[in-house]
């Protein structure tokens, strides 16, 4: 068992403190609302000598990951985190990362997409790039932060994943949500990482010569099966993923007792008629209502995605075999669908699991408003009201009245 | 055609498993007289050594002989520069025939 030692500090510190143990050779970052204080605590533990990393305060975020992806290439394990406007900045090298298969570790201090301009939490950055080939992993607390920040490297780094990882934390909520946070022993955490070697792949070293992502593809030669080649293997890293990202969560909850669900929790959802969809740090205001509901004898459960990318397919539809209506609760806006990408994606699930129910999108928490329990009955209600009535196309607009 | 050249060993790339990572440890073959679609030919007697297609060539693919310039055909990407730069017009360009 892991020696902790018990902090009180907010989400963006829990996040620095878990890619502080994880003893990162490069930290790149450049600071952006909500994510600075990270970016201010992580210099601050460098500049201690708390975490021996080379810094590098480059100019943006586009030359942030792109430092990353020569350090490491040149093996080192890495670190940075950002969200927003400095995610897009950064989302031409973001492309290129999963294709090089470097494990890079990222946060997404996630924070709502302008125009309309704002700087408050909402997951729309985050969910506009869930299909670039990344690993999405979105945390509930503070402690969940920190635990999943470390166990990144672990997911990143096997010789069957191979794939960048981004850990998300609500912006706002968490990020600035102080709480009670376990931090464990470096001795443990070196030993759950192992030795790292991030580059026997691809690498910029002078004793294995080699052209790093040379010219593939085209309708000729060799082209074609290669670029083949190169997608295929990344969508099957994909599908891997899911199970290292379960043996990974096995092993930290032995570790330290902390057995956070992997891919998706299921929450009083045995005996369930109807289950709430959440992800992030809502799942918190949800499960109250849920255990506000049940002592009033409701049938209602719930189910929190963790692992978003790659797709929990077989963990949802298992969960979602268990009901017979939800109400997906996102944080963010799927414009081509207008529903909520988290809607959107269980959809999909169902059919895979050969069910159709009613299956209500719930929108809110939108640039930093507030998702509470009282939004939450009203997604029972209105969930439980399905059941019978079947849902509505369209999606509810949480914070409409607020 | 691997690094023969090298000090060190090549990267043993079959110890990545195919579909990995896009990574090169040959060197391609093909040379930009591959795909040419001109080919420049020089006018030995209005040549007059004056160097400007040597200055103007981007793959540097001007070589002096004993009373010319002329391209080397392996290197030459058939841009047609040089026919353009010549001030002699000793340099034309014409199509290349399968």
């Amino acid at each position: 068992m892991i020696v902790a030692e018990t902090i009180v500090c907010d989400g963006n510190e829990a996040a620095a403190w878990g890619a502080t143990l994880a003893r990162p050779d490069v930290v790149a970052v450049y600071p952006i609302t909500p994510q600075s204080s990270l970016a201010e605590c992580i210099s601050q533990f460098i500049a201690d000598g708390i975490l021996d990393a080379e810094l590098l305060d480059v100019e943006g975020e586009h030359s942030v990951l792109s430092v990353l992806h020569g350090a490491s290439l040149a093996g080192a394990r890495t670190y940075t985190a950002t969200c927003g406007q400095g995610l897009a900045f950064m989302f031409e090298p973001y492309f290129r990362t999963p294709g090089l298969r470097l494990p890079i570790v990222t946060s997404l201090v996630t924070r709502d997409g302008i125009t309309p301009q704002c700087v408050w939490g909402g997951q729309q950055d985050a969910m506009t790039v869930r299909d670039v080939g990344w690993v999405h992993m979105y945390c509930e607390t503070a402690q969940e932060v920190l635990d999943t920040v470390i166990m990144a490297y672990r997911v990143a780094e096997h010789r069957e994943v191979m794939l960048p990882v981004n850990v998300n934390h609500d912006g706002n909520y968490l990020s600035y949500g102080v709480s009670k946070v376990e931090r464990p022993g470096q001795v443990e955490v070196d030993r759950f990482l192992g030795i790292k070697n991030v580059n026997w792949h691809a690498a910029l070293d002078p004793d294995r010569p080699m052209a790093v992502d040379p010219l593939t593809g085209g309708a000729t030669g060799p082209g074609p099966a290669l670029f083949v080649g190169y997608r295929k293997g990344l969508c099957d890293a994909m599908q891997t993923s899911l199970r290292v990202i379960e043996e990974v969560h096995q092993e930290w909850a032995s570790l330290t007792g902390r057995a956070w669900a992997p891919l998706v929790e299921e929450y009083k959802l045995a005996d369930a008629d109807y289950a709430v969809v959440t992800i992030g740090s809502m799942t918190g205001a949800a499960k109250d209502a849920v255990d506000e509901a049940r002592a009033q004898g409701k049938r209602v459960g719930l189910i929190k995605v963790k692992t978003f990318r790659p797709f929990p397919l077989d963990a949802m539809v298992a969960a979602l075999s268990k009901v017979k209506a939800i109400g997906v609760v996102d944080r963010s806006v799927s414009f081509g669908w207008n529903s909520g990408p988290v809607h959107q994606e269980v959809m999909g699930a169902l059919y895979h699991g050969g069910r159709q129910m009613p299956a209500i999108s719930f929108i809110g928490g939108l640039a930093g408003a507030d998702l509470t329990l009282n939004h939450f009955r009203r997604v029972i209600a209105e969930t439980a009201a399905a059941l019978d009535n079947g849902a509505e196309r369209g999606p509810v607009w949480l914070n409409q009245n607020d | 055609m691997t690094l023969i050249k090298q000090s060190r060993p090549a990267f043993d790339s079959s110890t990545v498993p195919g579909g990995m990572c896009p990574i090169a440890t040959k060197i391609s073959t093909m040379l930009p007289g591959d795909w040419r679609a001109e080919r420049p030919v020089v006018d030995r007697d209005a040549c007059v050594m004056c160097a400007t297609c040597w200055i103007f060539c981007p793959v540097q693919s001007i070589e002096e002989k004993a009373a010319w310039f002329e391209a080397n055909l392996l290197t030459c990407k058939g841009c047609g520069i040089c026919a353009y730069e010549c001030p002699h017009r000793a340099i034309s360009m014409v199509e290349e025939n399968k």
